[in-house]
């Protein structure tokens, strides 16, 4: 018999009181009632007290904000989507004030040393975020590949403030996910860290270093 | 933390105390001013002759048919629908939290519920049920508050015992650092585990010395004994006494208060 | 290089405890960190009805218990249709194997773990190593812990009972990284030397948080970004898991992790919550190749059999118990001598190892119920741990003992000393004759009695005891006699 069949004969063959699932009460987790603002507001509270950063911005002017987080940390250079609106957009405009843009175009096989070792940023969508405990919810795609939130020392990451959830139950449920999940889905709540070390907080540890956050606010008439 | 929510009934008549063994052979001054108090408050108080302990030694230590017997014995002392006053959160959290899986599936089982059902801490009793009124007699005095773990956690009285001494208008309550830390008692953990136990009451010690108060109050004689028995041991400028004892004498026995 | 946990003897708990509480530095280590743990953990569930969410995650867990081997099946089906492939061990070694067998396929020599905690019950990397395969930590705490050729002392935070100086020194020691203070530096210093190995790495190993049957999804819960690496990385992803790891909905989760993470270390998230559902996919650029799941039973299904022992089934894994443990803050982590330490190893262990190797760990306990209180999926610990009392001396006749080595701590004499305090207590008569001569004989009472008063002075024998005060007061009163 295989271990497979041993294990579930073991618990199938339970011996005791028969088990019954007692009913579950998500209500305390539910109706977490918050306005657009008290959001958004919660969402960089918290993702600022793990020192994630947040900026709010406009449509018109994210990449400005961009190119400055960039300069000020002295990026050489950019990872970038290329088919997602944001890649494509930066790779229209052709700023001078941005770093060159690089591109996750073939199997990590192929560039891992210049991945690990060369790219300074990143830049990604997210499918929304979470209020509650200020995270971003990301999906990776071929677009926009695993690693490319993970290995750079910084992450920046845009999220339009309309897909704020108050919670992860939330998100989930109005996003289907248990319809089908992705290959990799995540939450990102915060630059890598640490307190391995005597619970001293230490940031970057695998991972970016730093998470900077465009939360992109639209007037109220404009759409995407 | 709250712990078992409960309602409190309206005054009764009469009320059973069970006193417990540590009280009837260490502190039964205690256990007199528990009986007191209730007394002050109107109530009769019956103490069933009979009665000797809650069991809970052997149940802790595994012998739980050496428990559960002498838990039966007292099960029969309590006959009337009148509440059981225990003068500790532990005989009392074993009582009223324990005994219902100790009887389970045996003949005596309803009666366990209902002994367990009935019973109250002394002192949750004397806030809650009797709504006392304490009118403080002493000199101005400084005392630290220990609640017992099982106080705490089994009965859900930890805010009784301040509430109480709160009454006291000559009485400064200081409050210890790592409040909800165990003593360390135990019952035979204090001489399975000497060393472990020993490094607990320790930094209990340590933290009630360190409110500057030269006299603590709780509401389980484990607790008492253990804490009191290191700050002696210890040299400790610390001595303890069950709140009972110093709720009665602080409040001029018998005259103290207006019931 | 690691130490196997099998050459500790877990029934030297008194010498490894007493040398630890001896020791000043682990004293303040452990007792700073828990200290800490504690009001963050409060903090961060300032918010929250706590009582109502620990009644979800109790049920949540219940519930798919209840429904174990149906959920297990289902896993694997939802997980083999996304292209992950599934394993099953009877016990660590066999899990050990599974693990080793495929690394030998693919011809791996180097294995990069995540944190697992199912892996140190297997002793999973002394088997690779033992197999001429690598296996590295990434987890700091744990890549530290591997450094100084230690077990983790909790399953937390492993390296918990260092303190920076140790760390730079053992550093210092066995990777040249220069000697420092500044935690930041430190940690730099084992980035730069893990991404090295993450690149080169063959296999990926990890633990699992959750298993969502309903999808197939594992999840995994971490802050460094090492586990995404470890499973992101490498061609192949084996994970690694118990088999009560199950959930049955993916809306499961989200209590679960609202829970674990704040339970453990006060955070409302962690950095990352990975959430695994198939192996890379044809157009996608990154991601293993590979993805195994192997699912260790090693004495689960023994204690799924008992209605209360099962309750030990539901841990998350938070460690709220140990940091709550007011024994575990004395004696920290190692002095246990088994893979999971405080009070859920206590509970824990006594199943996998047996009562006559554990026989000292379910009396370790005041019982004063810290660690239930905090638990986010309400395990009665301290009646769990009274009920291994029970089995380790046979002491109730209604219900037997189940758990191997039941028994092994029964002596005669002790025994034979609690049929005697029973038949003292059993009759009004006979104790109310032995009190009043015990206090009437106080003045013969030792002054020392054994271990109690090597720490404390023994407590008196008073006067007369409450039976005869009361006699007394209700003559005086001329009140009622009962």
């Amino acid at each position: 018999m295989s271990a497979r069949e041993q294990i579930l004969q073991r618990l199938r063959q339970r011996q005791g009181q028969p088990l019954q699932a007692p009913p579950c009460d998500f209500s305390v987790m539910e109706h977490r009632d918050w306005s657009p603002e008290e959001k958004l507001e919660r969402f960089e509270r918290t993702l600022e007290s793990v020192h994630g950063e947040v900026h709010r911005v406009n449509r018109a002017q994210w990449m400005d904000r961009l190119a400055d987080v960039l300069s000020t940390r002295g990026a050489r250079n950019l990872l970038a989507s290329t088919s997602h609106w944001i890649g494509q957009a930066l790779r229209d405009a052709q700023r001078e004030d941005l770093p060159p843009l690089l591109t996750y175009d073939r199997p990590i096989e192929g560039w891992k040393p210049e991945l690990f070792n060369s790219v300074d940023a990143s830049i990604t969508s997210t499918r929304g975020g979470i209020a509650e405990t200020g995270s971003l919810i990301l999906w990776p795609t071929t677009d926009e590949p695993r690693l490319m939130s993970l290995v750079p020392p910084v992450h920046i990451a845009v999220l339009d403030a309309r897909e704020l959830y108050p919670t992860f139950l939330d998100a989930m449920r109005a996003q289907h996910w248990a319809a089908g999940m992705p290959t990799n889905a995540l939450l990102i709540s915060g630059p890598s860290k640490t307190a391995d070390i005597e619970q001293t907080l230490a940031y970057g540890v695998h991972g970016p270093k730093e998470l900077i956050v465009l939360v992109i606010e639209d007037e109220p008439d404009s759409s995407p | 933390m709250a712990g078992p929510t409960r309602i409190y009934p309206s005054k009764p008549a009469k009320v059973y105390l069970f006193g417990t063994c540590l009280v009837d052979l260490l502190y039964p001054e205690a256990g007199l001013a528990g009986i007191q108090l209730l007394e002050r408050e109107g109530i009769e108080v019956l103490f069933p002759q009979a009665q000797t302990c809650c069991g809970q030694p052997a149940y802790t230590s595994g012998y739980h048919d050496e428990a559960r017997a002498v838990a039966a014995a007292q099960l029969d002392l309590f006959p009337e629908d009148w509440p059981i006053v225990v003068p500790s959160g532990s005989c009392g959290g074993m009582m009223r939290t324990h005994y219902p899986a100790l009887f389970k599936d045996t003949p005596l089982q309803a009666r366990a519920n209902d002994v367990a059902e009935r019973v109250w801490e002394l002192t949750d009793f004397l806030l809650n049920v009797c709504r006392i009124q304490l009118y403080d007699l002493g000199e101005p005095a400084t005392v630290a508050m220990h609640t017992s773990c099982s106080a705490r956690r089994e009965m859900g009285v930890a805010a009784v015992g301040p509430a109480l001494l709160g009454q006291l208008k000559n009485v400064t309550v200081k409050e210890q650092a790592r409040a909800e830390e165990c003593c360390g008692f135990g019952g035979t953990f204090a001489v399975r585990h000497p060393e472990i136990s020993g490094a607990m009451v320790n930094e209990k010690v340590a933290a009630l010395v360190d409110t500057g108060a030269r006299q603590f109050v709780t509401t389980d004689c484990g607790c008492l004994m253990n804490i009191a028995g290191h700050a002696e041991k210890s040299l400790q400028p610390l001595s303890g006494q069950h709140i009972l004892s110093f709720l009665w004498e602080r409040t001029g026995g018998k005259g103290g208060t207006s019931a | 290089m690691s130490q196997s946990p099998h050459q500790i003897d877990v029934r030297e708990f008194h010498p490894r405890a007493q040398a630890a509480i001896n020791n000043p530095q682990i004293r303040r280590n452990f007792r700073k960190a828990m200290d800490g743990l504690i009001s963050k953990r409060k903090l961060a569930f300032e918010e929250w009805d706590l009582e109502s969410l620990r009644t979800l995650g109790a049920n949540v867990r219940l519930k798919a218990l209840s429904r174990l081997p149906e959920l297990l099946v289902q896993l694997e089906q939802q997980l083999v249709a996304n292209g992950i492939q599934v394993h099953w061990a009877n016990d660590g070694d066999e899990a050990c194997h599974i693990v080793q067998a495929i690394c030998a396929r693919r011809q791996a020599k180097r294995v990069i773990k995540g944190k697992s905690m199912v892996s140190e019950e297997m002793e999973l990397n002394h088997y690779l190593e033992q197999h001429g395969i690598e296996a590295l930590e990434s987890d700091l705490g744990e890549y530290i812990v591997q450094l100084a050729e230690e077990t983790p002392s909790h399953i937390i935070m492993p390296a918990i009972h260092k303190n920076t100086d140790e760390i730079s020194e053992l550093m210092h020691d066995k990777t040249g990284t220069e000697r420092s203070h500044d935690v930041e530096y430190l940690t730099a210093s084992a980035r730069q030397q893990l991404r090295e190995k993450f690149m080169k790495a063959d296999v990926g190993v990890s633990g699992v948080n959750f298993a969502v049957a309903e999808t197939g999804t594992l999840c995994l819960v971490e802050n460094e970004g090492n586990g995404r690496l470890t499973t992101t990385v490498p061609s192949c992803h084996i994970a690694v898991t118990g088999i009560e790891k199950v959930v049955a909905n993916l809306e499961d989760v989200a209590p679960l992790l609202a829970l674990l993470t704040r339970s453990a270390t006060g955070q409302h998230i962690t950095t990352y919550f990975n959430m695994i559902s198939s192996p890379r996919r044809p157009d996608e650029l990154d991601g293993p190749e590979e993805v195994h799941l192997v699912l260790v039973d090693n004495g689960r299904a023994t204690v799924y059999q008992d209605d209360e022992l099962l309750d030990t089934l539901r841990c998350i894994r938070c460690g709220a118990c140990m940091n709550h443990c007011p024994v575990y803050a004395r004696v920290g982590g190692h002095a246990y001598g088994t893979t999971y330490p405080g009070p859920i190893g206590k509970i824990l262990m006594p199943h996998l190892l047996g009562l006559e190797e554990t026989r000292h760990l379910p009396t370790a306990s005041s019982l004063c119920g810290a660690c239930g209180e905090v638990c986010p999926v309400r395990i009665p610990i301290p009646d769990l741990l009274v009920r291994l009392r029970q089995e380790s001396v046979d002491g109730d006749h209604l219900h037997p003992a189940r758990v191997r080595g039941h028994g092994s701590k029964r002596s005669k004499l002790e025994a034979m000393a609690w049929r005697g305090w029973r038949w003292m207590h059993t009759s009004g008569n006979r104790y109310r004759l032995g009190t009043r001569l015990a206090t009437r004989l106080r003045a013969l009472q030792p002054r020392q009695l054994g271990a109690w008063t090597r720490y404390r002075s023994a407590p008196r024998l008073a006067r007369r005891s409450l039976h005869e005060l009361v006699r007394e007061h209700q003559n005086q009163q001329g009140g009622p006699q009962s």
